[in-house]
């Protein structure tokens, strides 16, 4: 058994310590939100956050995230308000939709990180995730908009 | 597809001639010929409670018929319904349509999205419903109050009397079910539009930030079981022998069985069932034929293009005009295979009953895959329950003609009797066909003494998409694939000597329509030869197609704005270049001016995208701009980077660390201007896609010299010459 803490929550999983994070949290714990799209770490649709940082769930070994603190989309807010989310609405980001919580997810971590990112600290963040749909132009002015909430 | 937008505007013609603005109510959409779907077109009669349901607090319910891949659906056609309803925009839900004939694309004759048709196929339709309910209320309301229904108006949700009386649609919802449906409408001139062509904010927003909006791969049903499929090496081939009993130890595994597709592993989760396909001993008999390569199949195009194919356009005397010509200019262009790569990899959920089946999936075409899925189960059409989710992008892979996708699933079903989702992964998804066909063009062009073009020449070669589809009786006219020279065969450009011709050979490669389809190809290398023409005459390029484009307003006006807002012929920073490239498809016209450097050891920068559009009237334009921006991102991704190759009869690629899609790192700066206009609704989703490898590869030759003259771009050669006139 490994324990797990989601958003909050602490679960006992039984799985083999190398199954990825992103299948517990979505065919164990049914977490939709966080989605698969290459399994090996290059596309970031996967994306949640573990101990505040970054990473690719399909990536990461169930076992590597024991005791940690795992939020995913779900957790992210309560109803969807976290600047990020205000940001996505208000700039109409998404397409698809398929690789937007990955994207917001890996741009809250920014913005937690630094909160006031130029164009080249959004590359550098952000171009591990993507999107078919081609919404980086309207993601990269959603972050700038949530950075400016924050200051607000 | 120029035959079904040339249908369109037949039948705007003919409703302007027949009376203006009223409409006869025939929600029942019946295209210009019989459809050829397998739905029968009995049972269309419908009622605007196909469309529309208005609950008693209010919450007006749209029921969609065409599916959210981003495009923005979801959001403009409740728009067209919403401007003539007169309805609270707070109070709107989408739900997605069942399958059903009233739901039907009446130009494909079938339920299905894509061919960038959804608002031109419902344009009239769904303001025709929204204005026939409005008046349902209207009446309800002048019932109840007795007075005449001309002293009632409806707004924001509520019907007013002159008296200030009201009552809202909620109030009134029950009571105007009941009343006659009006027989004709009279629909809103638009200048008095107050929802449609004004920036609407997408009603699909908020669930796609909260992570609660449902894919096909986030249904599981109770007891839900998830299986993958091996499937051969190479296309074509089947499973020789089978020993499954390492699978079958692997903690979680359920079963497995063999399906006309392959092998299938079912597990209690995805990651059980990839772990048991893992270590499947499978040996495949392959098809002797298999050994094909992007190399070989380069050789037999090259030599294909030496003869004359099948004539898809002939106009003047190309073959005189040529030899009459005081210089010649030819060229061959190449494009790859190329995946569609959605986000979401491809998957169906199925639940098969004795006399029931339930499938839910991301599907671009509900009527096809429903009467696919009916035929592998041995149901009647109507015993298939489809339910359309979202869709983790399009692009057309999802409306495969073929269901390869919903068939595979329900042969997993019928093997196994319990509910189960097939999830291909990113590697099964890539390699598993269905591909922008490969295309090999060769141009010539005749130009007089003054440097006039006069005499042009294509010949395409590459497979045919419809052949064997359902659209084959429609799409393939004396042998010709118009799919296949769509952007060649009907190119705007004043040419007094025009000859297209095309070989479709069999290549025994998947293929399927790509997002612009064969604007995708045609549009690159019709606009990229009509640069080499331009330079090779030492006209600007811009100018060059100006002068082709005398008698055509709306492409000047397109190529004008584009070519404004850039600032062509203004100064750039040293080593950045221009190109400029200007496309028709699905109704509209799209220009875009790239901005380009290239570094000394050939790696492209495109800086800035300025486009261009004129798509007729607008419904959203926050949409369009979406569409426009998310065109030029595909388009860019394919110019530079895309290719599926093939050696030895296997895919080469297989995840996007082979092939990679273009990263926010390298996106330009995109700017996206929208011509006014009168005309009827083009299409969004696609006509971004065909100008941008020209325009990108336009600006790569003026920035080096280089002719970029197969895809992807890769990193530009800086060795290699430019083209001479002979």
């Amino acid at each position: 058994m490994i324990s797990l803490k989601v958003n909050g929550k602490t679960y006992e999983v039984d799985a083999l310590p190398e199954t990825p994070l992103l299948w517990i949290i979505r065919d164990d714990l049914g977490l939709m939100g966080t989605k698969y799209g290459c399994g090996i770490g290059r596309c970031g649709a996967c994306t949640v956050h573990m101990d505040g940082e970054a990473v690719r769930s399909c990536a990461t070994p169930v076992a590597s995230a024991a005791g940690k603190d795992i939020v995913t989309i779900e957790g992210l807010s309560a109803g969807g308000l976290h600047p990020v989310q205000k940001a996505w609405v208000e700039e109409d980001v998404p397409q698809c939709g398929y690789c937007q919580s990955g994207q917001i997810m890996a741009a809250a971590a920014l913005l937690a990180a630094n909160p006031r990112p130029d164009d080249a600290d959004i590359d550098r963040a952000m171009s591990g995730i993507l999107c078919r749909c081609g919404t980086y132009q309207r993601i990269r002015r959603a972050i700038h908009r949530a950075a400016d909430m924050r200051q607000e | 597809m120029k035959n079904i937008i040339n249908a369109r505007r037949n039948r705007f013609l003919q409703t302007s001639l027949t009376g203006g603005l009223i409409l006869a109510f025939n929600l029942s959409q019946r295209g210009p010929s019989q459809p050829f779907g397998s739905s029968p077109p009995a049972g269309s009669e419908s009622t605007p409670a196909d469309f529309l349901r208005i609950g008693p607090d209010g919450t007006v319910t749209m029921i969609i018929n065409k599916s959210e891949m981003g495009q923005g659906v979801y959001t403009s056609l409740p728009m067209l319904i919403a401007e003539e309803l007169e309805c609270d925009w707070k109070q709107i839900r989408v739900e997605p349509a069942p399958v059903a004939a009233v739901y039907n694309n009446p130009l494909a004759g079938m339920q299905m999205t894509g061919g960038s048709m959804s608002v031109r196929t419902e344009w009239e339709r769904l303001r025709t419903v929204g204005a026939a309910v409005r008046e349902m209320l209207l009446e309800a309301a002048a019932d109840t109050w007795g007075v005449p229904k001309a002293r009632c108006h409806a707004d924001n949700g509520m019907v007013f009397h002159d008296s200030g009386r009201k009552l809202s649609y909620g109030e009134l919802a029950e009571k105007a079910a009941g009343m006659p449906v009006p027989a004709k409408v009279v629909l809103k001139d638009p200048s008095a539009f107050t929802i449609i062509g004004k920036p609407v904010a997408r009603l699909d927003t908020k669930i796609k930030v909260d992570g609660t909006a449902v894919f096909g791969l986030d249904v599981k049903t109770p007891g839900m079981l998830t299986a993958v499929i091996e499937r051969p090496p190479s296309f074509g081939g089947t499973v020789k022998s089978l020993d499954a009993a390492r699978a079958l130890a692997v903690p979680g595994v359920v079963e497995v069985v063999t399906t006309d597709s392959g092998v299938a592993v079912i597990a209690e989760g995805f990651w059980a069932a990839r772990k048991g396909r893992e270590v499947l001993d499978i040996v495949w008999d392959e098809r002797p034929d298999a050994g094909i390569s992007t190399d070989s199949l380069r050789q037999r195009y090259a030599d294909l293009a030496r003869n004359a194919g099948k004539v898809a356009r002939d106009k003047g005397n190309f073959g005189a005009a040529l030899v009459a010509a005081a210089h010649r200019l030819s060229a061959s262009y190449e494009v790859p295979y190329l995946a569609h790569a959605n986000m979401e990899p491809l998957n169906c959920a199925i639940d098969l009953k004795d006399d029931r089946c339930d499938i839910w999936v991301g599907t671009q075409a509900q009527t096809l895959h429903r009467d696919a899925a009916a035929a592998v189960l041995g149901l009647k059409p109507e015993q298939v329950f489809l339910h359309t989710t979202y869709l983790g992008g399009g692009f057309g892979r999802r409306g495969n003609p073929h269901s390869d996708f919903v068939v595979m699933a329900a042969e997993v079903a019928r093997a196994i009797k319990k509910p189960v989702k097939v999830v291909w992964t990113r590697e099964d998804d890539m390699k598993g066909g269905y591909y922008r066909p490969f295309w090999y063009s060769m141009f010539s062009a005749g130009i007089d003494k003054s440097g006039d073009l006069t005499a042009w020449h294509q010949r395409l070669i590459g497979q045919s998409i419809m052949t064997g589809t359902a659209y084959a009786s429609r799409l393939i006219k004396d042998g010709v694939d118009v799919t296949s020279v769509d952007g060649a065969a009907d190119i705007p450009y004043e040419i007094p000597n025009l000859l297209v011709d095309l070989h479709s050979p069999r290549v025994d490669v998947p293929v399927q329509w790509w997002r612009s389809v064969g604007h995708s190809q045609n549009g690159f290398m019709v606009e990229s030869f009509m640069d080499e023409i331009a330079h090779a005459t030492r006209r600007d390029p811009y100018q060059f197609r100006r002068s082709l484009l005398r008698d055509h307003p709306r492409h000047l006006g397109v190529l004008d704005l584009a070519a404004q807002k850039a600032g062509w012929g203004s100064p750039l920073p040293s080593g950045r270049a221009r190109g400029i490239a200007m496309c028709e498809s699905y109704g509209s016209l799209v220009s875009e001016v790239a901005e380009v450097s290239v570094s000394p050891d050939g790696v492209v920068r495109v800086h800035r995208v300025v486009c261009a559009v004129d798509c007729g009237r607008t419904v959203n334009p926050s949409t369009i701009e979406a569409q426009m921006e998310g065109g030029i991102v595909f388009g860019l991704s394919a110019a530079l980077h895309e290719a599926i190759t093939l050696e030895d009869g296997r895919v080469r690629q297989s995840n996007f660390d082979t092939y990679p899609i273009l990263r926010m790192h390298e996106m330009p700066m995109i700017e996206v201007y929208i011509v006014e206009s009168r005309e009827a609704p083009g299409g969004v989703g696609e006509p971004g896609v065909p100008p941008l490898a020209p325009a990108v590869a336009n600006a790569i030759f003026s920035a080096t010299g280089r002719r970029i003259r197969r895809l992807p771009i890769g990193t530009v050669d800086m060795e290699k010459t430019q083209a001479k006139l002979s």
